[in-house]
């Protein structure tokens, strides 16, 4: 694990309050697993101390540049906002385990589903999950249409379906609405987004074949302070923690 | 003895850094960043009896200059502490302070020998200043007799020097610390959080699931000084300073107060690294005021003042 100052080639907005950060330097040539996450530092002279958990987006080994896309809804994430192109961003990671991409079945259809921020780790994994060559269906859910982002992007990978709370795109409803209107053979589900949905996701996925990604407001982000953690009754700790063990689990292993 | 080597009761240390009790776990997460045994010593996170779960989340939430906390003494207990994480601390061969909590006086006592025991520990330090659970905790910290009562008691069981944990939620903490002084203490840690809370303006709602909790980082660091800066012309303890402590500028400032070694909380989470990169700055900022040892910089600040002009 490693600090890494990269420096910003493009910071814009993409949809209301959602930001794409590109950056480079060599500390991405370690940004390989899709789910894990970069703490990123707000800047040096903020009242902001503590960093930021973002998932990786997307990351160009070539080009040597990591996207990470965020919502700018705090003081910190504002902050962040505001930075402009060739200023350096001081970054830990990557950070966490993310998704498995050993003993995957081929033969079997990947959905990957989404909500909110919890969208854009998904681009990294069905990126991999296509290279291996599993069918990839997305389901993405959004609050509306104004709230929505990289739609096109996910198509270019597999069959986006998209769902908004208002129905001003895509189905109308909750990502679990899409998922009953599917009719595939069993899929390996795998899902990020707030608990609430992963809880109705898991709800929804029978035998629960997949795996899920948590999101919690953190600490070191690094399994010291024991600020983000979630009960399990698959440990005997009854607990674990969501920086450093996850943020991705096995569907079942956490209690929601 | 090298110019920033620091000795207290039972903590020889090589320098007079090491990591606040709480943000630092156990020591394991932060070996994979560096090298352990570059630090003064290490304060592992709170001990008690059986294992507990702590709060449920949000435990934290991001202030002006700090954070609040509300962890709520998460641990293995006691024994799981002793056989599974101090040993792989061993290896590196620093003093190790043991953070010891409790709800009663019984359960302090019981965990104070059982630690102590442990040829690992070199010193304890009686947490008697958590705001972040329902009992024990800070009701001891926050009445004279009950923290005398309890440092004496303690005392009396452990097989090693003993530093009392002092809660910066009082009315006058020097009355504290002498009370705790008379009861047998070798030294004192302060300060520990102050309660705070933040809430969501649109719901009205606290961030933290436990609505309160205790406030570090770099805004509290003038309460630490000040508290330190009269402590430790009070009583005869050594100190070991903590709360906002994020640069070697501020172990000089807080030694200058009166500490005599200084622990880092906060700024671990902001900087994983911050410990040994402080301890790397320390010569030069000694070499910049022309002082050769850094235990000549405890208690500067008092001396100074004390001495009248014209004997300068």
């Amino acid at each position: 694990m490693k600090k890494h100052l990269l420096s910003i080639t493009s910071n814009t907005e993409i949809a209301r309050n959602i930001f794409e950060m590109k950056l480079t330097g060599p500390g991405t040539a370690t940004m390989t697993v899709p789910g894990q996450f970069l703490h990123v530092s707000v800047g040096k002279h903020t009242s902001k101390l503590l960093r930021r958990p973002l998932s990786i987006c997307d990351v160009d080994l070539e080009k040597e540049e990591v996207t990470l896309l965020y919502r700018a809804q705090g003081d910190g994430t504002k902050q962040l906002s505001q930075k402009q192109t060739g200023e350096i961003v001081d970054v830990l990671g990557p950070l966490g385990n993310g998704f498995s991409l050993e003993s995957i079945d081929e033969s079997k259809t990947a959905l990957l589903v989404g909500g909110g921020i919890g969208v854009p780790p998904l681009y990294y994994l069905g990126k991999k999950l296509r290279e291996k060559g599993m069918k990839v269906t997305f389901i993405l859910g959004y609050q509306s249409l104004e709230d929505s982002f990289y739609i096109e992007q996910f198509q270019e990978i597999g069959e986006t379906i998209v769902t908004t709370v208002d129905g001003s795109l895509g189905i109308k409803g909750f990502v679990t609405d899409a998922m009953n209107q599917l009719t595939s053979e069993e899929p390996v589900i795998y899902s990020v987004g707030p608990a609430v949905m992963l809880k109705a996701v898991e709800q929804k996925a029978p035998g629960l074949n997949g795996f899920i990604s948590l999101e919690e407001r953190m600490g070191c982000g690094i399994g010291a302070c024991f600020a983000c953690v979630c009960p399990t009754e698959t440990r005997q700790s009854g607990y674990v923690k969501i920086c450093s063990d996850g943020p991705v689990f096995k569907m079942g292993e956490v209690v929601l | 003895m090298s110019r920033l080597s620091v000795s207290l009761p039972g903590l020889n240390m090589k320098n007079p850094i090491l990591p606040a009790s709480g943000c630092f776990g156990f020591g394991k997460e932060y070996a994979k960043w560096y090298d352990l045994s570059l630090l003064g010593g290490i304060t592992i996170k709170a001990a008690t009896l059986e294992g507990r779960f702590g709060n449920p989340t949000p435990r934290v939430a991001e202030t002006e200059s700090g954070m609040l906390n509300a962890i709520g003494l998460q641990n293995p207990g006691v024994k799981g502490i002793i056989e599974n994480e101090l040993p792989a601390l061993e290896p590196y061969n620093i003093p190790i302070l043991a953070n010891i909590a409790g709800s009663t006086e019984e359960e302090y006592i019981e965990v104070t020998k059982q630690i102590s025991a442990s040829p690992l520990v070199s010193a304890v330090e009686l947490n008697i200043s958590c705001p972040n659970v329902k009992e024990g905790g800070i009701q001891f910290g926050t009445h004279y007799k009950s923290a005398a009562d309890l440092t004496r008691k303690v005392k009396s069981v452990s097989e090693k020097p003993v530093y009392v944990k002092l809660s910066p939620n009082v009315s006058n903490i020097t009355e504290m610390a002498e009370a705790v002084e008379e009861a047998g203490a070798d030294g004192l840690s302060m300060i520990n959080t102050l309660v705070g809370m933040k809430l969501d303006w649109r719901t009205g709602n606290p961030i933290l699931a436990n609505k309160t909790g205790g406030l570090s980082g770099p805004a509290i660091k003038p309460v630490a000084i000040r508290m330190i800066y009269e402590v430790s012309q009070k009583v005869s303890l050594p100190i070991i300073g903590m709360g906002g402590v994020s640069s070697a500028e501020d172990v000089m400032e807080m030694m200058s107060a009166g500490a005599s070694a200084v622990a880092v909380g906060t700024a671990n989470f902001v900087n994983p690294y911050v410990c040994p990169e402080i301890i790397e700055k320390l010569p030069k900022l000694l070499d910049e005021i022309g002082v050769e040892q850094i235990s000549e910089m405890t208690g500067r600040s008092l001396r100074q003042w004390k001495t009248p002009l014209s004997s300068r």
